[in-house]
C-alpha cells in the first residue's frame, strides 16, 4: 500500500459523501405548496356519520378551521390521532372547528377505524370523488390544513401533525381574534 | 408468530455475518484454517436464515397477517394472489428483505464454488460479501424493518401501489433488476479481495468473469423489461424518460458493459489492470448509489412519508464503501501499473479503449444529469430539474459513436494486422453504410443523427455478421459440416467471442428501434362518438362502445375500438382505465398492436359517463418491436458468452484419434 497515493482516493470520496449528506437534509416530500397565504378552496362536504347533513367552508367564516385528510389504511394517521383528538378537545370550546376528511376510503372503514382507535373528538367528512382533496392538492395521507378566521390557509402540514405544532399555529390566531 | 420467526432469522443472520467477517479477516491475516472454515459456513448460514425470513414474509402476505407492518402497508384482501406474492418487492422494506435474500444466495454460490481455492483472496472476498450482507441485515432490523408489529391489527390494507399491480411484468422486472444489481457484489468482492491480499494478477478477473457476465445479462433484461413495462402501463407511448430511477439502473449497466470489454484487454494483453479494478468498483458503487438515491428520498420518491433514518444508514454505508475502495485502489495503483502497451493504433485494443472512454463519458453524463439538481441546490440554493432534452442532446452523439465502434471493433484484429486484410474486410460494411445513408437522403430522414445512427447500424450489422459467415465458411471447408451444424459448433467452440457478436447485433436492433420510433412518431388525441373513426399514420380507428366491469380489486372501464389498415379489419383493441379500490386516479392499460413494421398504440384518456364518446390518444410508432427483440438478443448473446467452456468435445475427440488423423 502506498498511503500517500491513497489520499487521492480520499480526496475523491469526501466531496461525493458531502454532496449526498447534503441531499439527505432535503425532503422532496416538502413540495412547496402555493396554498399558505391564499384563500382556502371552498368546499361543501357531507358528514361521515350522517350523509344527509353537510358543512361548507362559507358556514365556517370567522372561525379557525383545522382540516385533516386521513384514511383507515394510513399507518401514519395512527401516529397523529391522539394529538389531533386532544387538540380538538382543547380548542373545540374556544371556537376552533376540527374536521377529518376521509381520503380515498369508505365511510364504513372510517367509522370502524375511529371505534378501534377509541373515538375522535371531532366529526369527519366524506369527500365524494376526491373533489376537495384535489382542490387542496393533497398528495397523500395524512395532510393537515389550518385556515384562519378570514378563510386564508395559514399552514399546511405534510405527514403526521403534532400537538405542539397545532398549538404553535392556532394560539396566535386566537390571540389575534381576542385583540381585535 | 410468523412475524417473530422472520425478525429472529434476520437478527441471527446479522450476528452470523458479523462473525463471518471477523473470522475471515483473522483467518486471512493469521492463517487459521479453522476460522476460514467458520467464515465460509457463515455465508451458507446467512443464506438459510434469509430464506426463512423471506418465506415468513411471503406466508404473512398470503395469509393477510396485517399485524405485520409490511403486510399492513402493501397487502389487501382484494388483491389477486400473484400480486400479493410479488408485493414482497413493491415497497421499501420488502424490497430490502428480498435484496438481502438474493445477496445471501449469490454469496453462498460464489463461496461454494471459489471459496476454498483462492487462499487469502477468497477469504477477503468472503469478508467483503458478508460485510455487504451485514449492512442489509442491519437495515432490516433497524430503519427498514418489515416485521414491525401493528397493533391493533387493521381490518384490511391499502394494497400495493396500483401501478405495480397492473402488469405481469412487475413479477419479472424487479427480480431481474435485483439479480443484476446484487450480482455485481461478487466481482466487486473478489476485486477487493485481490487488492487486500495483494494477489494483483488477473486471478480475480478470471474467477468472476462469468459472474459479471450473468449479472450483466440480468441487468440488461431488467432494463428492457422496465422499458417494456413503462411502455405497456404508463400510457404515454414512450419507454424511457431519464427518470432518476431509470438512470440508477442504467449507470451500473454502462460501467459493467465497459468492464466486460476492458477485462478482455487485461486477459489478452495484461493492460488496464488499474482501470478494470476501478470499473468494477464504480459498478458496485453505482448500484448502491442508485439504491440510496431512490430509496432514501434524496431525489424523488413515491413513498414520501417514510421516516428519514434509512437514508442515514445508506449514507454511512456508501461513505464506508467509497473511502474503503478508493483508498485501497489508489493506494495499490503503483503496484497495478506495469505490463503491455499499444502496438498499433488500428487494433482491437484501441477500439476497446475508445469504447471505454465513451462508456465512461456516458456514465458521467447520466450521473451529472441525475445529481445536478442536488449540486445546484447545494451550491446555489435553487431548485432545478434536469429533463430529457439535456440527456438526449448529450447522449445521442455518444450512442452514435458507440454504434460506430460496434462496427469497427470486430473488423480489427488484436495487436493490429495487415492493412490489406483490413481493407478487404472493411469493404462490405462500408458499402452497406453508404447505401443506407444514400437511402436516408432519398426518403428524407429529417435528422442528421438519425441518418448517422441508421448508417452505422448497417455498418455494424455487416461487420458482425461477416465474422459469423467467415467462421462458418471456414468450418464448412475444414470439416464439411452443414450450415446449422457449423454455426452451432462455431458458437460453442468460441462462445465468448460469438456470444459477444450476437449481443452486438441485439444492441444494433435496439438502437435502430429507438432511433426510428423517436424520429417517426405520430400522435393524435381525439374525442370520438360511437361509430366515429379517426385516421392516424395510415391506420383508421373506430370507436364502438364503452363497457364497465367490477373486478375484486378494481373497476375497469374499457373502450372497444376497431382498427383498420385501409379497408382491412385488424381486429379489436380495447384500452382500459382501472380504478383501484381506495385509489382515486385511474391506472391506464393501453392497448398495443405490435408488429415488426410499427406499433399502433391506443390509450383511453377520458370518457362520457353514458358511454356515448371516448377520448383516446392514438400513437403510431415504427420499429418499437425491435427494441424488445433486440433486448432478448442481447441477453441471449450474454448467456452464450457466459456458458462454461465446452470440455466434452475434447475427450470425445481423443477417443477417436484415428478419425482425426485421417
Amino acid at each position: 500500500m502506498n498511503w500517500r497515493r491513497s489520499m487521492i482516493g480520499l480526496a475523491i470520496a469526501l466531496p461525493v459523501i458531502a454532496l449526498l449528506a447534503f441531499g439527505l437534509t432535503r425532503d422532496p416530500a416538502q413540495i412547496p405548496s402555493p396554498l399558505p397565504g391564499r384563500a382556502a378552496p371552498a368546499f361543501e362536504l357531507a358528514y361521515m356519520d350522517s350523509a344527509a347533513d353537510s358543512v361548507s367552508l362559507a358556514d365556517l367564516r370567522g372561525k379557525v378551521v383545522v382540516l385533516n385528510f386521513w384514511a383507515s389504511w394510513c399507518l401514519q394517521c395512527r401516529v397523529e390521532h391522539q394529538d389531533l383528538s386532544a387538540a380538538g378537545t382543547l380548542y373545540g370550546p374556544q371556537g376552533v372547528r376540527f374536521f377529518g376528511v376521509l381520503f380515498k376510503d369508505e365511510p364504513e372503514n372510517g367509522r370502524r377505524w375511529i371505534r378501534m382507535m377509541g373515538g375522535q373528538s371531532y366529526p369527519s367528512l366524506t369527500d365524494y370523488r376526491l373533489r376537495t382533496a384535489i382542490d387542496y392538492g393533497v398528495y397523500g395521507a395524512p395532510e393537515t390544513f389550518i385556515i384562519d378566521q378570514s378563510g386564508t390557509v395559514v399552514h399546511k402540514e405534510i405527514g403526521p401533525i403534532t400537538f405542539a405544532k397545532l398549538r404553535e399555529v392556532i394560539d396566535p390566531l386566537l390571540e389575534r381574534e381576542a385583540t381585535q | 408468530m410468523i412475524r417473530i420467526t422472520g425478525i429472529t432469522a434476520v437478527s441471527i443472520a446479522l450476528l452470523v455475518a458479523i462473525w463471518g467477517v471477523i473470522a475471515a479477516v483473522l483467518a486471512a491475516t493469521r492463517r487459521m484454517p479453522r476460522l476460514a472454515e467458520s467464515a465460509r459456513s457463515a455465508v451458507f448460514a446467512t443464506f438459510a436464515l434469509m430464506t426463512i425470513a423471506n418465506l415468513s414474509m411471503i406466508y404473512g402476505l398470503i395469509t393477510h397477517d396485517f399485524s405485520i407492518g409490511y403486510v399492513a402497508q402493501v397487502g389487501s384482501r382484494s388483491t389477486p394472489l400473484l400480486f400479493t406474492v410479488i408485493s414482497l418487492w413493491s415497497a421499501l422494506e420488502g424490497s430490502i428483505l428480498f435484496w438481502g435474500w438474493i445477496l445471501s444466495a449469490y454469496s453462498a454460490v460464489a463461496i461454494w464454488v471459489h471459496g476454498r481455492r483462492l487462499g487469502s483472496l477468497g477469504l477477503y472476498a468472503n469478508a467483503v460479501l458478508l460485510g455487504i450482507g451485514a449492512f442489509f441485515y442491519l437495515l432490516l432490523i433497524g430503519p427498514a424493518n418489515p416485521f414491525g408489529l401493528v397493533s391493533p391489527t387493521p381490518i384490511d390494507g391499502p394494497g400495493p401501489n396500483p401501478l405495480l399491480q397492473n402488469h405481469y411484468l412487475m413479477a419479472v422486472h424487479p427480480p431481474l433488476l435485483y439479480l443484476g444489481y446484487v450480482g455485481m457484489s461478487v466481482p466487486f468482492a473478489f476485486a477487493m479481495g485481490a487488492l487486500l491480499s495483494g494477489r494483483l494478477d488477473d486471478t480475480w478477473l478470471r474467477v468472476t468473469r462469468r459472474w459479471t457476465m450473468v449479472s450483466w445479462v440480468f441487468l440488461s433484461m431488467a432494463i428492457i423489461a422496465g422499458m417494456w413495462w413503462s411502455y405497456d402501463v404508463l400510457g404515454w407511448g414512450g419507454y424511457w424518460a431519464w427518470d432518476p430511477v431509470e438512470n440508477a439502473s442504467f449507470m451500473p449497466w454502462l460501467t459493467a458493459t465497459a468492464f466486460l470489454h476492458s477485462s478482455m484487454v487485461q486477459e489478452r494483453r495484461n493492460m488496464l489492470r488499474f482501470w478494470n479494478q476501478s470499473l468494477i468498483t464504480a459498478t458496485f458503487l453505482l448500484t448502491i448509489l442508485g439504491t440510496f438515491l431512490t430509496r432514501s428520498g434524496v431525489l424523488s420518491s413515491v413513498h414520501a412519508f417514510t421516516e428519514g433514518t434509512i437514508g442515514l444508514f445508506f449514507l454511512g454505508f456508501i461513505a464506508l464503501v467509497l473511502v474503503f475502495s478508493l483508498v485501497l485502489l489508489t493506494g495499490r495503483s503503483t503496484d497495478l501499473r506495469r505490463a503491455g502497451s499499444l502496438d498499433d493504433p488500428l487494433s482491437r485494443e484501441t477500439v476497446f479503449l475508445g469504447n471505454n472512454l465513451l462508456f465512461t463519458a456516458f456514465t458521467f453524463t447520466v450521473l451529472l444529469g441525475t445529481l445536478f439538481p442536488l449540486v445546484a441546490e447545494a451550491l446555489r440554493g435553487v431548485k432545478v430539474s434536469v429533463g430529457a432534452p439535456f440527456f438526449n442532446r448529450m447522449t445521442v452523439p455518444l450512442c452514435v459513436s458507440l454504434l460506430f465502434l460496434v462496427g469497427v471493433g470486430p473488423a480489427l484484429p488484436w495487436r493490429g494486422g495487415h492493412r490489406d486484410q483490413l481493407k478487404r474486410s472493411i469493404m462490405p460494411p462500408l458499402a452497406a453504410l453508404l447505401l443506407i445513408v444514400a437511402l436516408c437522403f432519398v426518403i428524407r430522414v429529417p435528422s442528421g443523427w438519425a441518418i448517422a445512427a441508421f448508417g452505422f447500424a448497417g455498418f455494424a450489422t455487416v461487420t458482425n455478421l461477416q465474422e459469423y459467415s467467415r467462421g462458418v465458411l471456414a468450418r464448412r471447408r475444414a470439416h464439411g459440416e452443414s450450415l446449422p451444424q457449423a454455426l452451432y459448433r462455431l458458437m460453442m467452440a468460441n462462445n465468448r467471442r460469438y456470444g459477444g457478436y450476437l449481443a452486438h447485433l441485439g444492441a444494433v436492433m435496439v438502437a435502430v428501434g429507438i432511433t426510428a420510433s423517436s424520429t417517426y412518431r405520430t400522435e393524435r388525441q381525439v374525442t370520438l362518438n360511437q361509430g366515429q373513426s379517426v385516421e392516424v399514420g395510415g391506420y383508421r380507428v373506430r370507436f364502438d362502445e364503452l363497457t364497465g366491469v367490477q373486478e375484486s380489486n378494481r373497476y375497469v372501464i374499457g373502450a372497444h375500438l376497431t382498427a383498420f389498415d385501409g379497408t382491412r379489419d385488424l381486429g379489436q383493441l380495447d384500452p382500459r382505465l382501472n380504478f383501484y379500490n381506495g385509489r382515486s386516479d385511474p391506472v391506464t392499460t393501453p392497448s398495443v398492436r405490435s408488429r415488426p413494421a410499427n406499433d399502433l398504440y391506443l390509450n383511453l384518456l377520458a370518457y362520457e359517463q353514458d358511454g356515448s364518446s371516448a377520448t383516446v390518444s392514438v400513437i403510431v410508432e415504427p420499429l418499437v418491436f425491435w427494441i424488445w427483440v433486440g433486448g432478448l438478443v442481447v441477453a441471449l448473446g450474454g448467456v452464450i458468452a457466459a456458458l462454461p467452456p465446452r470440455r466434452r468435445l475434447a475427450p470425445r475427440r481423443s477417443r477417436q484419434p484415428a478419425a482425426v488423423e485421417a
